[in-house]
């Protein structure tokens, strides 16, 4: 401690110690705040229009194949005896719907979001791991979609693949009574992440996927154990298995879209030309148990993402308040200044 | 065996008996079964934790704060129950906070240790096995015979053995302790006293008795026994046989003491006990707001399960296909269900409690609190004394005061008495350079004449030069510079010592009229006139006492004449004068009073043999009365003090302290009411109070003095109440004696509280101490509850500093009682302005707003995931990542708010300080009100809203918002999931949370922009890093590459821009218009301010960057109030400095027992 005689306690008189610390003091007058408030506002304004432009040029067709009413092509599929079931949607294009064309799969009143659904898996076993085929961690995640009946350790284990969308489609276009398949194509449509980091197969063993998965069930709903969801194509077998994929990767609400489909290739690589199309649905998830919906959508997106009129919207009304607001303060600061003239 | 367990657990005391045996030297007896008591060691400790129970009574103190015994709670529950989030999201926050306290608390406990160690570590002499050795104090055991030479403290309580002189006396200071500064004779017993040396010592054979430590400094009763040649002598022991731990020896070459309480025990120690804890209304306000947020936390919870119970009364939601319960879960007991799916919710919302705002607060106290003493303007030059926090827990108190209550004496005034004016047998007469001037008369007689005086004023002289109990220390430490003694043409050796300031001014100034106080030797009172020595036999001395007023010495001239010389009030002398000028004097005492002179009327008597010899007679027998001692004495006294010559009056001037006018109308433009309250005189209270500007002249002054009876008190406030309702255009000033005082307050305290709340001013005189907190009490208890604040610097004013919302000690000269218990100290009283009208203000619109904000921040970080549970199906589903969720308070909005509450400036400085008036804008804790904290808690639940139903509806379905795909490969189609929906919430959540702080703060240094850009900078940085990487270590990696493919959609980023500025449009536009149509003052003076802020700040700038020695002054005082000093005070600097002197000297030698006693007050 340093005691120089008088002034020992005098306090250090630096910017700091004193609070005189350089410091803009922006006020939130009107003054700044009305011509702000007017270029926010334009500049909203425009960004809006060219959103609500960009959005209206995006085409949508959506279909609802859920087969509730009497009258829809899939009524007869809902009948829960009837397995294997398959129907047919029409619809019919008037322009030349323009490539990328994206298919999707949609549900409704569907809780991918439910807590206990969302636990219910096990990264390791799906990063590969061989040895959380038999064990699990945290061991009761899984359950009940855990163990068969018989005690055998379900591969991958969980509710969510359990219930994975097994509905499938083909796209036919109707050209002069004829079917022209489209050609649909289910790769890439999974986040690229998940595709080459996140999720891993087991390392084959004996060059075969399959026998890495000895000693484990397929999950209970499935028709095929893992390695064989895709039969045309081993590469999208296993855990890679771009459906499996798209389905883990949980939605945030209750009603939402899965992309199943692109259409990029062949003579539809522009787009689908305008005509008749037909859809052919394999009709096997059941959704009618807890009044939900199944439906698809065709759609294509811009620069800035998929249909979505409320964006341009929101900048439209958001834009306006603010220029309407900076009148209303101009008009109220007028006269502010007046009566302030006054008492002065 | 199990008695001694207990023991040494402290179950038992040690010893039950309501005496401690000493034996001297420890010199215990030989034989005999001797049981050792067991006394403490001379340890003082008053750090509260040892490295080895830090960590258990630290845990075990933070956890009986409430806020942090809920996290605990909520980190168990998640412990043992399945909950939606990892124990971690809330045992991290928990972890953090408790960390962050106890390295905190940490740090001042070591800041308390280095005291103790300081102190307990001083070189103190023993005497051991016959020779005297240096040990450390804490190793003074009871018992032991401590050597202490002059001006030495004293290690331990001590009884007196022997000292240098022959009469075994020695003389003490106990400042520190009592505030009292004269000097004290302390005697020991004619047995022990002739043992000076260390080997008479050690023959020494005594045992002393005493009773158990005590806290009374006044009490103290023992009996010591010494053993001579196989002889007991016992002797009593009382008070003046015992040397304090803490006081100072003085005028001593050295003594001999035996310890008796030691450490702990000792009496400075006992009465060094922990303060009660004062709390803020901003404190109060934070816990009723917290309860208010439990609720809503109650309720969301509640709620949640209720309707998650309505939903799953159908089985197609509770149970769908794809998500098939266990048998575990089928079967458990419903009830069990209900509560724990309670519990989960109540953890799921439980982030709407800021966890982090107790210890931001306490953070931002602790630091903010620093400003204060760093600052210049309450730094005090001459003294070299700057402001001193004793507790940083009042700091927004200080914006919030309604009323200040002040000491007069050394509060307002300098308590530096100086000898201005006398009467001396009905002449008025001034002092003119050291010399008495007749009034009327200039300063003729030329230089060098040998002044006259006439008889009268010769013995008026001599009467106020004997007639006083100053006590003189010559001092041999003068050092080259010691301007005191030079500017009072002292001889360097001679000091004075006195008890009040009053006599040592009168008897500096009859040295100076030549009539020099020499000292006292035993009996001898020896005085020099002009040169002549004469010695007085002093008889008797008449103590001074509060209830008589006055004291007396009877001496025996030179002559052998008898003599009573009596100084006192005029009340209490003049009634009993016979002859001598009475009206005159009368008159003259009147005319002092009202230029603000403290007055003392002299008298004196002259006792022929006879009536000497019958005071004799009875002064000793009440004198050695066993019973009604003090009702004897007192009759004797009244016998001895009549039939008095009157030989006149002194007036000594208190001078007032510098800019006190200034100061007092800042405060009264502030909207706070000033109260004096004081011991003096009615007269000489009200022109102090007019001369300080605490009165007007233009107020109407009521009066409710000298009321005899309740009724007639109760009719007089009743007339004056209908003076005011009569009169209330012109302001009024009350005055209230301490009698009417107690009166009003028995009988009519709501008839006196209106009347005082009518006036601008009271001025309460002749109060006694307890009567001053009483004051407070009545004002602090009455309906509105206004804040209270108390100055002083004495030890009277002690009880009403601790008794007010803020107590505020000034650093005068009667001693550091009232800075110990006040919870800031500051040198002068104009350093209050900037205290209050600065400080206050700055602290309270921080912690004001930190505290809104935080609940703020809260309610927009929880309710999303509130409001998320409607859409999935209410399964304690997070919205955010639990990460997200730990760091959100302690990470991503911390800094900004921590960094706002401690450099935000509403306005300048200077501005506040120019304009008092801004002041009313932050009274009545309004920045707390119910309506604010609506408003923040509706904000934040409209933000959240906005959040919430914003990311909800522009992510639709999962669709709208998907990426480009020119960004990425070439159309690639991505889907967002529930993570990606959270992390849009949470990034909108965050900027906005972080910009609606940018939009309160005014004042942006480089600190405020670094933290709030550097917050969301870190956020997005963090994010990116964290979602980048495969943490080994976690068991889902759910938030992997989330944020970089929400970053990638370029309509994410317009989604982001339009929530956050649609949460904040309306804020701004709000401001905007309260702003111009409801200005409050402070909003108006910013815009001043603005206009001239640039040029202003420059120059200030460069002027503190160029001169520091300028700065000061400039800082001081704001442009407007920047004026020449008044040219008396030109002198005073040096003078007030010159009068500090000896007392700074004083204290230098012994700040190790300051610096350790201050922290017993935190």
């Amino acid at each position: 401690m340093k005691n120089e005689g008088k002034s020992a306690q005098r306090p250090d008189n630096t910017a700091f110690t004193q609070q005189r610390l350089p410091a803009w003091q922006p006020i939130l007058s009107a003054g700044i705040v009305i011509p702000g408030f007017l270029i926010i506002g334009l500049a909203f304004i425009g960004i809006g229009i060219g959103l609500f432009l960009t959005s209206q040029t995006i085409q949508v067709q959506e279909m609802d194949y859920t087969g509730v009413e009497k009258d829809s092509p899939c009524f007869r599929c809902t009948i829960p005896s009837n397995l294997n079931c398959t129907c047919e949607v029409t619809f019919s294009l008037s322009t030349l719907f323009t490539g990328p064309v994206f298919f999707y799969y949609g549900l409704s009143n569907y809780y991918q979001n439910f807590r206990r659904y969302g636990v219910s898996k096990d990264y390791n076993q799906l990063t590969g791991d061989t040895r959380y085929f038999k064990s699990r961690s945290p061991e009761e995640d899984c359950s009940p979609y855990s163990y068969d009946s018989n005690n055998n350790p379900i591969v991958p284990c969980g509710a969510i693949a359990n219930s994975i969308f097994n509905d499938t489609f083909e796209l036919y276009q109707i050209i002069n009574g004829t079917k022209k398949q489209v050609p649909l194509d289910g790769r890439g449509i999974s986040w690229w992440t998940d595709y080459n980091i996140k999720y891993r197969n087991p390392s084959p063993v004996n060059g075969s996927l399959a026998k890495a998965f000895d000693g484990t069930v397929k999950p209970i709903n499935w028709p095929r154990p893992a390695y064989e969801l895709d039969l045309t194509d081993p590469n999208n077998n296993g855990f890679l298995n771009q459906d499996f994929l798209v389905w883990m990767r949980r939605a945030a609400l209750p009603q939402f879209r899965k992309l199943y489909r692109r259409i990029t290739d062949g003579d539809y690589a522009a787009g689908l030309p305008a005509g008749n199309y037909s859809l052919t649905v394999h009709y096997n998830y059941p959704v009618l148990s807890f009044d939900g919906r199944k439906k698809v959508v065709f759609s294509n997106v811009s620069w800035m993402g998929g249909k979505n009129n409320f964006l341009g919207l929101a900048y439209l009304v958001v834009g306006s308040l603010c220029v309407v607001m900076s009148v209303v303060m101009l008009v109220v600061y007028a006269k502010f200044k007046f009566s302030d003239d006054d008492d002065a | 065996m199990i008695r001694w367990i207990r023991q040494q657990l402290g179950f038992d005391p040690p010893h039950q008996s309501d005496t401690r045996t000493v034996y001297i030297a420890n010199k215990f007896p030989q034989h005999g079964h001797y049981i050792p008591q067991r006394f403490a060691d001379n340890r003082i400790i008053s750090s509260k934790y040892t490295i080895w129970n830090f960590i258990p009574k630290n845990l075990f103190e933070q956890f009986r704060r409430i806020a942090n015994f809920y996290f605990l709670i909520i980190f168990l529950v998640q412990l043992m129950i399945d909950t939606p989030t990892s124990p971690i999201t809330s045992g991290l926050p928990l972890f953090f906070v408790i960390t962050v306290t106890a390295i905190k608390q940490g740090y001042e406990d070591w800041l308390r240790h280095k005291a103790d160690n300081e102190v307990n570590g001083a070189p103190v002499f023993v005497v051991r096995s016959g020779s005297l050795v240096q040990t450390r104090s804490k190793n003074i055991r009871v018992g032991d015979i401590v050597r202490v030479a002059k001006d030495e403290t004293f290690p331990a309580d001590l009884v007196l053995l022997s000292s240098d002189r022959a009469e075994g006396t020695c003389h003490i200071t106990t400042t520190s302790l009592d505030g009292e500064t004269n000097l004290k004779t302390h005697y020991s017993v004619p047995e022990t006293a002739v043992s000076q040396s260390v080997s008479r010592l050690e023959s020494l054979q005594a045992v002393v008795e005493c009773q158990q430590p005590e806290a009374d400094l006044y009490r103290f009763v023992g009996r010591i026994t010494v053993t001579q040649q196989g002889e007991e002598i016992v002797r009593p022991l009382g008070p003046e046989n015992l040397l304090l731990r803490g006081a100072r020896l003085k005028n001593t070459k050295e003594i001999f003491g035996v310890a008796v309480y030691t450490g702990m025990e000792s009496k400075m120690a006992l009465n060094y006990k922990c303060k009660s804890q004062k709390r803020s209304a901003v404190e109060k306000s934070m816990n009723t707001f917290l309860i208010i947020y439990l609720g809503i936390l109650l309720f969301e919870a509640i709620l949640s399960t209720i309707l998650k119970y309505a939903w799953q009364a159908e089985n197609k939601w509770d149970e769908p296909f794809y998500n098939q319960k266990t048998d575990q879960e089928r079967n458990s007991s419903q009830i069990l269900k209900f509560i724990s799916d309670f519990l989960a919710f109540l953890v799921l919302y439980n982030f709407i409690i800021p966890i982090s705002l107790y210890v931001t607060v306490e953070m931002q106290k602790f630091l903010g609190s620093f400003f204060i003493g760093w600052d210049l303007d309450l730094y005090h030059e001459e003294s070299d004394q700057k402001a001193q926090v004793n507790t940083s827990d009042l700091n927004e108190e200080l914006g919030q005061v309604e009323y200040v209550f002040t000491d007069k004496t050394g509060t307002l005034t300098e308590n530096e008495m100086q000898f201005r004016e006398c009467s001396i047998n009905g002449i008025k007469y001034q002092e003119i350079n050291g010399k008495l001037i007749p009034e009327g008369m200039t300063e003729d007689s030329p230089d060098g004449a040998v002044p006259c005086l006439n008889k009268e004023e010769e013995l008026f002289l001599k009467a106020v030069s004997l007639c006083h109990t100053v006590q003189i220390s010559y001092d041999q430490t003068d050092g080259p510079g010691d301007p005191f003694s030079h500017a009072n043409g002292f001889s360097p050796q001679m000091e004075y010592y006195a008890s009040s300031p009053d006599e040592k001014a009168l008897v500096e100034a009859t040295k100076r009229m030549g009539v020099t106080f020499i000292g006292s030797h035993g009996e001898i009172m020896e005085i020099k006139t002009f040169g002549k020595a004469e010695k007085y036999k002093l008889l008797h001395v008449l103590e001074f006492d509060a209830d008589r007023r006055r004291m007396s010495v009877i001496l025996q001239k030179p002559s052998g004449e008898k003599v009573l010389f009596t100084k006192g009030a005029e009340s209490a002398v003049l009634p009993y004068s016979t002859s001598g000028e009475i009206d005159k004097t009368r008159v003259h005492v009147d005319e002092f009073a009202l230029k603000g002179l403290r007055t003392l009327v002299v008298a004196c008597r002259h006792f022929s043999a006879d009536e000497y010899q019958e005071v004799d007679r009875r002064l000793h027998e009440a004198r050695t009365a066993l019973q009604q001692r003090e009702e004897r004495l007192v009759e004797v006294f009244n016998f001895i003090e009549k039939d008095l010559e009157l030989l006149g009056a002194t007036g000594v001037e208190d001078k007032l302290q510098d800019k006190v006018q200034e100061t007092i109308e800042s405060l009264r433009l502030a909207g706070i009411k000033v109260w004096v309250l004081t011991g003096d005189k009615h007269e000489t209270a009200v022109s102090v109070s007019l001369s300080c500007g605490h009165f007007h002249r233009t107020m109407n002054i009521l009066e409710l003095v000298k009321q005899k009876s309740d009724s007639e008190c109760a009719e007089q406030l009743r007339r004056l109440a209908r003076r005011i309702r009569e009169d209330h255009v012109i302001q009024h000033g009350l005055v209230v004696d301490g009698a009417s005082l107690s009166l009003a307050l028995r009988e009519h305290e709501k008839l006196f509280m209106e009347v005082c709340k009518n006036c601008s001013a009271v001025l309460c005189c002749r109060m006694a101490p307890l009567q001053k907190a009483k004051v407070v009490r009545l004002l602090k208890t009455s309906p509105e509850k206004p804040i209270t604040l108390a100055i002083g610097d004495g030890a009277n004013d002690v009880s009403m500093i601790q008794e007010a919302h803020v107590g505020i000690g000034i650093m005068g000269k009667e001693g550091r009682q009232a800075v110990r218990n006040s919870d800031y100290a500051i040198a002068r009283f104009k350093f209050l302005a900037k205290l209050l009208l600065v400080h206050g203000h700055f602290y309270y619109i921080r912690i004001a707003t930190l505290v809104q904000y935080f609940f703020y921040k809260n309610v927009c970080f929880i309710t999303p995931q509130f409001l998320y549970q409607f859409f999935c199906l209410f399964s304690q589903q997070t919205l955010y990542d639990s990460v997200y969720l730990t760091l959100y308070n302690i990470c991503f909005t911390s800094l900004p708010i921590l960094v706002y509450s401690l450099f935000e400036q509403l306005v300048h400085p200077h501005v506040l300080q120019s304009k008092p008036a801004l002041y009313r804008d932050i009274s009545k804790n309004s920045l707390l009100s119910f309506k604010t904290f609506l408003y923040w808690t509706f904000l934040g639940f409209c933000h959240a809203f906005v959040f919430f139903f914003g990311s909800y509806t522009l992510m639709g379905e999962d669709t709208t918002l998907m990426g480009n795909g020119q960004i990425l490969r070439a159309n690639r189609q991505l889907m967002f999931g529930n993570w990606t929906f959270g992390t849009l919430v949470f990034t909108v959540m965050v900027i906005t949370v972080t910009l609606k702080l940018a939009l309160e703060t005014h004042f942006w240094t480089w600190m405020n922009h670094f933290v709030t850009w550097g917050s969301i900078a870190f956020y997005f940085i963090f994010s990116l890093f964290y979602g980048g990487i495969i943490w080994p270590f976690l068991h889902t990696q759910d938030m992997y590459f989330i944020f970089v493919q929400l970053l990638s959609s370029g309509s994410a980023w317009f989604a982001i821009f339009i929530i956050v500025i649609t949460c904040l449009f309306p804020d701004v536009i709000k401001k905007v218009f309260y702003r111009h149509l409801q200005p409050t003052s402070t909003q108006k003076s910013q815009m001043e301010a603005d206009k001239v802020s640039v040029s202003s700040e420059y120059d200030t700038a460069e002027i503190g960057s160029r001169g520091e020695d300028n700065r000061p002054l400039i800082a001081a005082f704001p442009p407007p109030l920047v004026q020449p000093h008044p040219s008396p005070s030109l002198l005073r600097p040096t003078r007030a400095s010159d009068a500090w002197t000896p007392c700074a000297v004083s204290q230098r030698g012994k700040t190790p027992a300051h610096d350790w006693a201050g922290w017993w007050s935190e």
